[in-house]
Order: C-alpha cells, then structure tokens, then sequence
C-alpha cells in the first residue's frame, strides 16, 4: 500500500519554477531511520534571498528534510542519507565536509525557543566568539538584536538572565544569535509553533524583514503561515515531494490533487 | 436499572482505607524514630563526655592518646587522617568520575554504554572490606616499591581504594546532571558552529553544574564516612600528619578499633567514640544538606 502510494506521488516540480540563482540544492536525497525512509528521493532548489517553506502533514518528513540541511541530523545514531545536498558549490556530506563550518554558515532556529541559561548579551556573543570574532562585540550584539527586533525591549538588561524572557522574545533572542553568526541561510524549524497569535505575527514580520540579507527555509504545519511569508512552497508528503513552486502558485492552482486536498484542509 | 446513590456508608471499605494509612505512616515513623534515637545517643553520650574535656581541647588539641597515660583528647590528629583520606580519594573520584561521565552521556554509543554502565555498578556494589585487601594486599606493596618509604598501613593506598569506591557514584549522579540538560541547548549549540568539545564545555557542564557539584559533595561525605576499608588499609596510628604515606588513624577506625577493643563501657575512653561520632554525624549531615540545597537549585533553572 505504501509502496504504491509512493510510486503514485513520484516527483514532480511545477513547470513554472525556475529558481534562477540557488543557495543551496538538494540532488535525489533519501533519508533513512534505520530501515525506514523518511524522506523519499527529494530533489528541491532553495532561491538566494528569498523564503521557502516546506508544509506536509504531521511525520511527512519535513522536519528530517529541513534538519539534513546543516546536518543537525548527525547525532541520530541511525540516520543515514543518500543523494546530495549542495552548498557552495559542494556536498555537504562529502566526507571531507566539516559539519562545525557547515552549521557556522547555516544557521537554524528551532521549534522551541533554546537559549542558553546564561545572559542576553552571552547568548548572542557565544557563538561569534568560539569562532574567532574579531570585531567590537558590543556593536555586534546591538545590531544582532535590532535585526531580531528585540533590542528596545532588552537594551536595559542585556546582562539580565535570557531565561527571564518570554517565549516570543526567546524565539526572537535565538533568531538574534543565529543572525549575529552572519550565516548564509537560516533554516527555520516551525519557530512558531510554541508561540501565542501576536509573538507569531512578530516572528512573521521579522521573517519579511530578514528576507533582504537571508535565505530563509521554514517548516511550518500552518499553510496561513507559508501563504504569508513564502516566496516558494514545497509540499511533503510521506516523505514524497508532491509538488514545488511559486506559493501563491500552490495555494491558488495546485498541479496535483494531494496538495489541493492538503491545502483546503481535506486531511493533515 | 436502578440508580446507584453516591451517598454509601461502607463501614468496612472505611476501615481498610484507616488502616492502610496506619501502617503506611507507621513504616514512615520507624525511619524518623530511629534518627531521633540516634541523634539522642549521640548528645546524650557526647555531653557527658563535654562535661570532662572542653570542646575547644577536643577540637584544636594536636595530640589524640585517649588510651594512654597521660590522657590527651585532641581530635585534631583523627580529623587529619580522615582529610587525607577525603582529599587523597577526591583527586582520584572527581575528575575520573566526571570524565567518565562526559564519556557515558555524550560520546559512548548505546553499545558501550550497556556495556559499562554495568561494570560501574558492579563496582559500587563490592563489599567496602574487599576494597580493604585489595588495598592492603595490593597497591601498599606497589607503593612501597614507587615510595620505599611507605608504610605498611599507609592513607595513600586507603585513598586509593575510597576513590575507587566512590567513583561510581560521581559518574552516575553527574551522568544524571548532565542527561538533565535539555536536548534542545545542545543543539542551540551546535547550530551555531560549536564543536563538541566546546558544547560539552561551554553548554553543558555549565547547565549541569549544579548537579555535577551536588555529586561531588555526596561523594565527599561519603568518603569522610567511609570506614572498612580504611580501618584496615590506613593503619590505627592517629598521626596529624599531611604525608600520605605514612600511617594514619581516620575518625571511623578509630571508632571501630575502640568498639571491639576491651576498653570498659562508660568510661571517658568509652564515650570518646561518641564525641568523634557525633562530630562525624555533623559533617556529613552538614554535606547532605547542602548536596540537597544546590541540588533543588539545580533542578529550577530549566523550569
């Protein structure tokens, strides 16, 4: 029944993408938990300077997809992939590849706010810093925070306790340490989903903003979510690409009748 | 069908209910009974013992010959053979023990793991009068052939074996500690270009260390308690002394060689042992409690 289900769902990218100038690319990757496959021979292209989200219902596959990218899925004794991902102009799982440089260059944000029990102005000069940065570390964690849009509300208490935040101003925090690390692209794991309505809306906002310098790759189970902040869409399904394109594209004219079914809520 | 009213008068299911909870808080009693029983020997016996030598003798006199003519009740000598063994066994317990602990959570895959956690246990489970002969037996005369001064009885093969013993019990609370910190900060770590080591370094121990330093206070005071193993490892010379291999008499082993000695029931030589037991309980109480208090502190900081 999977088998054929999977055969039915073979890949298709929309006719109509084309993604011009790529930061990152994934070539046939199938990944694996043991023996089962989580992701099914996905080949998808991330446009520079622009956001992409990958929506699918509940174990689709998505989080494993996004988490390959900088190769956070190492630590899972039984992971294992084939294919290619590729990233300046190389497989970053090449065997040569340093996953350390990788994740300096790609950055990640989770889906539950992460900060160090350690100060506001730590936790954004942690990371630079055991990379050998350089430059004025006051002027970098100001700016990282402005960037983030959190620095009016902490710029009096940035040697205060980061655990004293609220959870949209962690998530903002952690979004501001990813950023300080001046990273190439920044892979978002649903960084809502723990969120109230309005912390959301600012995250949303900031995702707009940071667009200008960034790509940005975001798995969200909220199509609303994609719809507003996305340029493209990838939807994953049982660990099959269905379809990727332009998401205003996917939301209005799906190609394939899974996507349509999954958008206007007929399952997930 | 009827209706079952919720109002009922089961007298038996009542009683049973009264009597389970009897038993229950009487089992709990016998614990608390027997701590108050002990903690009352102690001062009994000690205040008695007060009543003849000054607390201020006992504490800071240098010389302990409490069987000898002329007496002397200086627990000073005692007390520095007991930190020999405590420091002596910490140098070894504490890095290895929280090296291996690192090693377990964070480097050991699931195979090694099985594999070793086993073993650790074992050793904490070997009886603490083997660990004595193994001294005794064992690492004395290989310290005599390193050292040719050693004695026979000596503190350094005692804290040796102690180290041994209680190494487990640092790996396996800090392992603890360090399993406690969340995933998700690891991570958060890594994602920013950290390499293991500085993870482990800069993310980990930091958000464990409340319990890693929980674990060592625990491993102290059960070191400073320790007592078949350095009663027949570390000799019975009260000796205030800070060369480890020379022959020492910790607070346990004096108390032990007092308790099966012919000295006469009651008499001043007698309640000594309570003296040195009663500072004993004090020490290692005052350890536990602040184990507990940096422990709970410890378990906030994610909450």
């Amino acid at each position: 029944m999977v088998e054929l289900s999977r055969k039915d769902h073979a890949v298709t990218h929309h006719k109509s993408v084309e993604i011009s100038d790529p930061a990152m690319e994934t070539l046939n990757v199938t990944i694996k938990y043991g023996e089962s496959i989580a992701v099914n021979s996905c080949s998808l292209k991330f446009q520079k300077n622009r956001v992409t989200a990958i929506i699918g219902p509940s174990g689709c596959g998505k989080s494993t997809l996004i988490r390959s990218l900088n190769r956070m899925n190492d630590f899972i004794d039984d992971f294992s992939l084939t294919g290619q991902v590729m990233f300046a102009g190389e497989d970053i799982y090449n065997r040569k590849a340093d996953p350390v440089e990788i994740r300096r260059r790609i950055g990640m944000v989770f889906q539950k706010p992460n900060p160090f029990p350690k100060s506001i102005y730590k936790n954004i000069i942690w990371g630079p810093q055991i990379n050998g940065f350089k430059g004025n570390p006051d002027e970098l964690v100001e700016e990282s925070l402005i960037n983030a849009g959190l620095w009016d509300e902490v710029k009096d208490r940035l040697n205060g306790s980061a655990m004293a935040l609220s959870g949209g101003q962690q998530q903002r925090l952690c979004i501001a340490r990813a950023i300080a690390m001046k990273p190439e692209i920044i892979l978002m794991d649903e960084p809502a989903s723990a969120l109230d309505p309005k912390s959301t809306a600012r995250i949303e906002d900031l995702i707009e903003e940071l667009r200008q310098n960034y790509t940005i790759v975001i798995v969200t189970h909220n199509m609303q979510q994609a719809a507003r902040i996305s340029d493209y869409t990838a939807f994953l399904y049982n660990g099959d690409l269905v379809e990727f394109g332009v998401t205003k594209h996917i939301f209005t004219n799906p190609d394939r009748k899974e996507t349509e079914d999954y958008i206007t809520g007929r399952f997930g | 069908m009827t209706e079952r009213s919720v109002v009922t008068d089961n007298k038996q299911a009542h009683i049973k209910e009264k009597v389970i909870s009897g038993l229950l808080s009487l089992s709990a009693l016998i614990s608390v009974v027997t701590t108050v029983g002990i903690i009352i020997l102690l001062l009994s016996e000690s205040v008695s013992f007060f009543k003849e030598v000054s607390i201020i003798k006992f504490l800071f006199g240098t010389r302990w010959e409490p069987l000898l003519e002329p007496k002397s009740f200086g627990v000073l000598p005692l007390l520095s053979g007991t930190m020999l063994i405590v420091v002596g066994s910490a140098i070894i317990a504490i890095p290895m023990g929280l090296l291996t602990a690192i090693y377990l959570s964070q480097y050991a895959s699931d195979r090694v793991r099985t594999f070793l956690k086993p073993i650790l246990e074992i050793l904490a489970g070997i009886p603490t009068i083997v660990y004595g002969y193994f001294a005794l037996t064992f690492i004395s005369p290989i310290l005599k052939q390193v050292f040719p001064s050693t004695h026979i009885f000596n503190a350094l093969s005692a804290s040796i074996v102690v180290g041994i013993m209680i190494l487990p019990m640092v790996a396996s609370l800090c392992d603890d500690a360090i399993r406690a910190v969340p995933n998700t900060l690891k991570q958060g770590g890594y994602a920013l270009g950290a390499t293991p080591f500085e993870v482990i370094t800069q993310v980990i121990i930091p958000g464990a260390f409340s319990g890693i330093m929980a674990s060592f206070i625990l491993a102290v005071s059960r070191a400073f308690g320790e007592t078949m193993a350095v009663t027949l490892a570390a000799g019975a010379t009260p000796n205030l002394t800070v060369n480890p291999l020379e022959s020492i008499q910790t607070m346990t082993a004096y108390i032990v060689q007092v308790s099966l000695g012919d000295t006469p029931a009651g008499g001043i030589e007698y309640q000594t042992i309570f003296a040195v037991g009663a500072l004993l309980f004090f020490v290692t109480l005052t350890m536990n409690v602040i184990a507990n208090r940096v422990m709970h502190h410890f378990r906030e900081v994610y909450e």
